[in-house]
């Protein structure tokens, strides 16, 4: 009996040791990656953090006048604001002009009011030279330096923009805007440019990754089956694409497919085409769809390559010897058994496509640029940056969204190259 | 009748009877041109030129199938390589196009010239025609030289950083105790998922912020980042066929820790951290969108020049650069090849 409970305690205490050992040992193997996942917190995730952060905070409104930004938040939006709102403003407005810190001036409203409502630049700019010389009663002296500030849409604009954070971002990425009744309509179809250019991205994106597939599906092929010395010697036609510059490649599809590139010149001397007939097939659609193929091509071939390498080669015969036609074989046999690198594969090339910004930016044109061009146009030429960053979360989503996907279905350490 | 053997060499004299039938005709219809008899060559002939010859049984329709397999395959190798090797004659080219002149066809020496080549160390330069102090004028003038000195110290910082804390981080990753391991992995692959336009633009806020922007320290940062995943990827896939009893062994013989990790873990993984060395260098050397956001004029890389010099100017001296470009993507792609042999070799496994 006594024996029995001293084997009991024995073995609880061991479990315990084994548990502690095993404790320190996942710590040691946690603390190895410690270095990294620190270095890339402070040099990736935290940036994107910022970068969301900067796609809903919206500090223009109650920096450039902050008093007004509270009185306006009693108004309830029926009519015009009190006198007392007009007050605050116009004060506020006086301060304002004298400020010349970045973020924090007269223009930076005037800039974000006119993103809301089209038009309405100068009417800041200008009242904001002779705000001091405006006296009681306010209201009527605003109204009476520019008719603008009797409407009602500037006032519910502003309340709007008052606040520190805001959904207008997102709203404008979806091609939404406020009716005059301060509701959540589609914009006019003709500002409807985002929704429009998010749909393009995902059309190309899995034309590309459609093409890819078919190209890369004999090649992976061939590679698997061929003997290992001239498969190895075939690898090195897929693998220096991949080791050579994107911008190497972008350039040489350029002089290939320019009017006077050499495709046209070869059409054109094999009488296919008319000298005057040369075909269009850059700075448009297909100069992108053709220049990203190539480039992603390889991010297909790969990952297949190495599923079909370990398809044993008797499974074919197996099936052929039982009767099966070659193509009948090929289509049950085969083709079930690479669907996992065809998906593997697939994920990648199109994750890669949708947020593709250099290939489509050079040879793209203006028809074939995708979202992240008209993202870092906005961060670099227009200069909405928060635009730009509710765009930049929602394609983020999207590409979060397929990265998961990929975790599930292929797993995230199975990405080899090569 | 030895001829006959193989049923290939039956279909390359029907190849050339039917190239000579269709030289003959085109010379009938009057104006005697190559076109058609160059574009069957070049369709029926390169297919048939990897054709494996056929037991004698194989149907008509399996020939078919197979030829026109072969061909497929045939081209979109082409697809592939050709973009690349049509650079290299062309940067030769004497005039200032990027297409092939007639004379370039007709192989005339006086098409050829070395011309854009010399526009790489000259373009910027003070004085590109004197005498004394041109190698020091070239060294800090030109403006290639300059991208490509910028490039390549950028390259190498960003490449070491990445590799070592990449090693670190794939070691822990590979030890079969590892808790969270999948989130921790997807988080350090994450750099090569997030579309480079987003990560660069949150970077260039946030080094703006921090007062990293338009410095080399910014860059190098936002490169090592980059290259991270490719370290990864490359060193746990050697690890994954590490042998982990060879630890315990050399344990048991006395080693500890750090003498383990250099006299036993260091040399077989060795062949994998320079790979994803290489990874992480060509990765640096060829981005060019966190330069965009991130560099100012001093930080001008390779790819940054190529990017405003295709936006601005085309000139060939862009495909001369390019040249220069496949030239050290091929030697990296050979030290690769030779390392993965040494790598398989090491363990075991039959070279290729």
């Amino acid at each position: 009996m006594s024996q029995e409970t001293i084997a009991i305690e024995d073995s609880s205490s061991l479990k315990k040791r084994l548990a502690n050992a095993m404790k320190i040992q996942r710590r040691r193997a946690l603390l190895l990656t410690m270095p990294l996942v620190i270095f890339l917190i402070i040099s990736f995730v935290i940036p994107i953090g910022q970068l969301l952060w900067n796609s809903v905070y919206n500090p223009t409104v109650s920096n450039v006048v902050p008093n007004f930004a509270i009185a306006i938040q009693q108004w309830d939006g029926q009519g015009l604001p009190s006198e007392e709102v007009f007050e605050t403003f116009v004060s506020d407005l006086v301060v304002a002009k004298k400020n010349r810190e970045i973020g924090k001036t007269v223009g930076n409203l005037a800039t974000r009011i006119n993103y809301a409502l089209p038009g309405s630049r100068s009417l800041f700019t200008s009242t904001a030279r002779k705000a001091n010389k405006i006296s009681a009663p306010y209201k009527e002296g605003l109204i009476a330096l520019n008719k603008k500030w009797s409407n009602p849409q500037l006032w519910l604009s502003l309340q709007r923009n008052a606040k520190d954070f805001t959904p207008a971002f997102y709203m404008a990425a979806l091609d939404l805007k406020y009716d005059d009744q301060g509701n959540v309509v589609q914009a006019d179809k003709l500002y409807q440019i985002y929704m429009n250019n998010f749909f393009k991205t995902f059309k190309l994106s899995a034309l590309i990754t459609f093409i890819c597939m078919l190209l890369a599906y004999p090649i992976a092929y061939v590679l698997s089956t061929l003997p290992l010395r001239q498969s190895n010697l075939l690898m090195i036609l897929v693998l220096l694409p991949f080791w050579t510059s994107l911008l190497v490649r972008t350039t040489s599809w350029m002089a290939i497919l320019g009017t006077r590139g050499v495709a046209n010149e070869v059409l054109v001397y094999l009488g296919i085409i008319a000298e005057d007939g040369r075909i269009q097939m850059i700075y448009n659609q297909t100069g992108t769809i053709v220049a990203m193929v190539h480039i992603l091509l390889p991010f297909m071939i790969l990952p297949l390559y190495s599923v079909m390498k370990t398809i044993n080669p008797t499974y074919m015969k197996a099936a052929v010897s039982m009767g099966a036609k070659p193509s009948y074989a090929l289509r049950k046999v085969y083709w079930p058994l690479t669907i996992p690198g065809l998906a593997a594969g697939s994920l990648l090339v199109f994750i890669l496509a949708i947020g593709y910004y250099i290939t489509p930016a050079l040879v793209g044109g203006a028809d074939g640029t995708l979202i992240s061009n008209l993202i870092a146009g906005h961060i670099q030429k227009s200069l909405n940056w928060s635009l730009g960053a509710a765009l930049a979360t929602i394609l983020l989503g999207a590409v979060l969204i397929l990265y998961w996907l990929y975790n599930k279905l292929v797993g995230v350490d199975n990405i080899k190259f090569g | 009748m030895r001829l006959f053997k193989y049923e290939k060499s039956k279909s390359v004299l029907v190849f050339l009877a039917v190239t000579l039938l269709i030289l003959l005709w085109s010379n009938q219809s009057g104006s005697i041109t190559l076109a058609p008899a160059i574009s069957f060559m070049v369709l029926f002939g390169i297919p048939l030129y990897f054709m494996k010859p056929m037991p004698i049984f194989t149907s008509g329709g399996d020939r078919l199938a197979r030829y026109l397999f072969v061909a497929a395959c045939s081209f979109i190798f082409i697809f592939l390589i050709a973009p690349i090797l049509i650079i290299v004659p062309l940067s030769f080219n004497v005039e200032p196009y990027f297409t092939f002149t007639t004379g370039m066809l007709n192989f005339e020496a006086s098409a050829f010239s070395l011309r854009w080549y010399e526009d790489i160390v000259r373009n910027g330069m003070m004085a590109p025609d004197a005498v004394t102090g041109w190698w020091s004028d070239m060294w800090n003038n030109a403006q290639w030289i300059r991208s490509a000195r910028n490039s390549f110290f950028i390259a190498t910082i960003a490449a070491f950083i990445a590799t070592t804390l990449g090693t670190i981080a794939a070691l822990g990753l590979s030890r079969p105790e590892m808790p969270y391991r999948a989130l921790i992995t997807s988080l350090l692959i994450s750099p090569m998922i997030v579309p480079l336009v987003i990560t660069a633009t949150g970077m260039f806020f946030f080094y703006s912020d921090i007062g990293l922007a338009k410095t080399y320290t910014g860059v190098i940062l936002a490169h090592a980042t980059l290259g991270i995943p490719f370290v990864i990827i490359t060193v746990t896939a050697t690890l994954s066929g590490f042998d982990r009893s060879l630890i315990k062994a050399s344990q048991s013989l006395g080693a500890h820790g750090w003498m383990t990790f250099r006299r036993v873990i260091m040399p077989l993984i060795m062949p994998g951290m320079i790979s994803g060395g290489l990874f992480a260098f060509i990765t640096s050397l060829d981005e060019v969108v966190a330069v965009i956001f991130i560099a100012d004029v001093e930080q001008r890389t390779i790819p940054r020049q190529m990017f405003s010099g295709i936006r601005e100017q085309i000139s060939p001296t862009i495909l001369a650069v390019a040249t220069i470009l496949v030239l050290i993507s091929i030697a990296l792609l050979t030290v690769m090849e030779l390392l993965r042999r040494r790598s398989e070799r090491m363990r075991g496994l039959t070279p290729g």
